[in-house]
């Protein structure tokens, strides 16, 4: 309950993105209706017409700012919310489309639309956090369901949420995934990336490719040698920074470092 | 009434994916204007994929839409494939088809229960749903989910898989592992079956269209990820000559591009196209399960579609079941391909229609040129005269009901904004 003794209202606001990572949130099939039971799901566009107004105990934000509109609308939603939490790698750093960040946006606009002047945007795909204050950043693109449900749970609680920001490697070694970097030689970015998918590339014979953006201090510097080592060159190694947390400064910074080499 | 000036405006439209409006003006009993505006952001997948490799291609492309990455990165690897001369192992090929099963099962549940059945129902949303249809709810979330467990299996996780790769996949699941889905398949196939008899008792609005249905075919199969683009108007094409036949065009109130038929303007994608165009590979439980329910091709009355995807969640269940009760891993795992030059195009069925990829690739395999025509901005111009037709059946309507039949109008179509920019709002204007 809240302090006026009516469930806590939740709120889904949606910028650019691709909408999975609220689709996670009907995807908690298991949780979904027990979820709903708790709390009032107020404002929630892709799941319901009812559409009420704020104030909201949570607002649950998706996507990156990339339109004057929009850089309106986040700082209206933070007004109404009291927590602010962004959901995915698009709220929390602006998400693939930031690959613009480094060209002009104009060039891209003439390769998709006949028409530039119908287009609106801005030069620069941000997250949320460089518009509003945010109470928590949650990362993965996309989310995992079980991380976003310990967080409202937390949220409500009024306790810290258990969300982990060691890196995959240690997610790797708990599932017992053989290491792809050192017995495949395979390109990871496991080491220098947030825990929160279970080390699923690695399980898969893949090289993790940073969907959960950067751990806690991350040595990228060493990973980027490591990469060298394994026969990747400065142009790949850019690229395997520049994905979808690649507007995350250590990614940023490690993705410019490799480029001007 | 006549010639008064009167507006209807919904907010946003809701139970889609993404973000857009409509826009719909009326003079006395006349609609002069439908707009359905996309103000979804652009988000320039095509620009950015230039200078990536093209094993980078699937996982980005898959970011245009988390309600069906799979479409997306099938799409991509069949024409990335094509321009690089690969050819899969059969046990690949079934492998794809069982994974984009997966896909169709969760999306079309997700949709008939939880985005389009309230619209019949009379309920906001299929929470509020679940108060007096509990058990309903209940059966669509359990179907979901095993939609998704099966691509959790195949791909590792629900949204954003990511097994899926150019020459076949990162690793291939055990036979084990996908026989002890049979059970559950099995559930969800009479589940899928009790479902298209619910939907069929729902009310439909007498509303018949002329369409143009277009829509992939395959001789052996109902087609998902290969076979000749087809219609009811003539066109029998391969992926290369899409561009022959289709343009895209740029209209001021819509960041999505609009399709057309060169010559011809709108046409429709999705389910009924595949229903109507492909009935005859339906699996006979699926066909009878049409029959059953009154359908018989063309179904023209686009509220219907509820029905046939239903129809379509049977054909899933069945496929998938029959695929798990075959499957023998690869002979070869994936074949790693030879980077070269070359352009290669292809469409496959998303839940929502066909999706066109196309790639020009350089020497060493970066993507030098890309083009994806999403379903939804297929449909978007049908959508709106669709609606056009509509409006004049409700103008009379109390506002708010108008309103809601509207947007169950453009419900119909399962509109996946995200991926057509890539939301929608509602504005009915009267002069």
């Amino acid at each position: 309950m809240n302090s006026k003794g009516q469930k806590p209202r939740l709120g889904v606001f949606k910028f650019a993105s691709c909408d999975g990572c609220q689709l996670s949130l009907l995807d908690a099939e298991d949780e979904l209706l027990a979820v709903a039971g708790q709390i009032d799901i107020a404002y929630f566009p892709e799941a319901s017409r009812a559409m009420r107004k704020g104030p909201y105990d949570i607002a649950l934000v998706e996507g990156s700012i990339t339109t004057h509109h929009d850089a309106e609308r986040i700082q209206q939603i933070r007004s109404q919310a009291k927590t602010l939490i962004t959901i995915g790698a698009c709220a929390t750093a602006g998400g693939i489309q930031a690959l613009r960040n480094w060209q002009n946006v104009n060039d891209f606009i003439r390769v998709v639309y006949a028409t530039p002047q119908f287009i609106s945007t801005l030069n620069l795909s941000t997250p949320i956090g460089e518009h509003v204050p945010v109470d928590f950043e949650l990362r993965g693109c996309p989310i995992n369901k079980y991380q976003l449900i310990e967080l409202i749970t937390a949220t409500l609680a009024g306790r810290k949420p258990n969300i982990p920001t060691y890196s995959v490697c240690l997610e790797c070694k708990r599932r017992s995934n053989v290491c792809v970097a050192v017995a495949q030689g395979t390109a990871c970015l496991g080491p220098v990336t947030q825990a929160g998918c279970g080390a699923l590339c690695p399980a898969f014979d893949r090289g993790c490719f940073g969907c959960y953006g950067p751990m806690e201090s991350p040595n990228t510097g060493s990973l980027s040698d490591q990469l060298r080592a394994l026969g990747r060159n400065d142009a790949e190694i850019a690229r395997d920074f520049r994905s979808f947390n690649a507007w995350a400064w250590q990614f940023r910074r490690a993705s410019e470092e490799a480029e001007r080499l | 009434m006549s010639g008064q000036t009167r507006t209807i405006k919904v907010g946003t439209l809701a139970r889609v994916e993404g973000e857009g409006a409509l826009h719909i003006k009326l003079r006395g009993e006349q609609v002069t204007d439908v707009k359905l505006s996309i103000y979804e952001p652009p988000r320039f997948f095509e620009a950015f994929l230039r200078g990536r490799h093209y094993s980078e291609v699937p996982d980005i492309t898959a970011r245009i839409c988390g309600i069906c990455p799979i479409a997306y990165q099938m799409s991509a690897i069949h024409a990335i494939e094509r321009a690089l001369g690969v050819r899969v192992d059969p046990a690949v090929r079934l492998l794809r088809r069982l994974f984009y099963c997966g896909e169709w099962i969760e999306s079309h549940a997700l949709h008939v229960y939880m985005l389009h059945a309230p619209d019949f129902l009379g309920y906001e949303d299929a929470i509020q749903m679940a108060g007096n249809h509990r058990a309903l709810v209940e059966q669509a979330l359990r179907l979901k989910k095993i939609g998704n467990r099966l691509v959790q299996l195949l791909g590792g996780r629900e949204i954003h898989p990511i097994s899926a790769k150019v020459g076949g996949f990162y690793k291939n699941p055990a036979p084990r592992d996908l026989k002890a889905l049979a059970d559950d398949l099995k559930w969800a196939l009479d589940a899928s079956l009790q479902t298209v008899k619910v939907v069929s008792g729902f009310e439909f609005p007498e509303f018949e269209q002329d369409y143009e249905f277009v829509a992939l075919s395959h001789a052996d199969e109902y087609p998902l990820n290969e076979g000749r683009l087809i219609s009811n108007r003539g066109l029998n094409l391969d992926a290369a000559e899409y561009e022959d036949h289709f343009i895209e065009q740029h209209v001021k109130h819509s960041n999505a591009l609009h399709s057309i038929i060169r010559g011809r303007g709108s046409y429709l994608v999705g389910p009924l196209a595949r229903f109507n165009l492909n009935f005859d590979q339906l699996p006979q439980v699926a066909r009878e399960a049409a029959n059953a329910a009154g359908l018989t091709p063309p179904v023209q009355n686009p509220f219907r579609s509820i029905i046939v995807r239903a129809v379509e969640l049977v054909f899933a269940c069945a496929e998938a079941l029959r695929i798990v009760g075959e499957y023998e891993p690869p002979q070869q795992a994936r074949v790693e391909p030879v980077a070269r030059a070359g352009v290669g195009q292809a469409i496959t069925e998303a839940p929502r229609g066909i999706l066109y990829h196309r790639y020009a690739l350089d020497d060493d395999g970066r993507i030098v040129a890309a083009k994806i025509v999403p379903p939804t901005s297929q449909n978007q111009k049908r959508i709106e005269d669709d609606l056009r037709e509509f409006a004049a059946q409700v103008v009379a309507w109390p506002v708010d009901e108008a309103q809601w039949k509207c947007e169950q109008a453009i419900r119909n179509y399962d509109p996946c904004i995200s991926c057509a920019t890539h939301f929608l709002r509602l504005k009915i204007e009267r002069e």
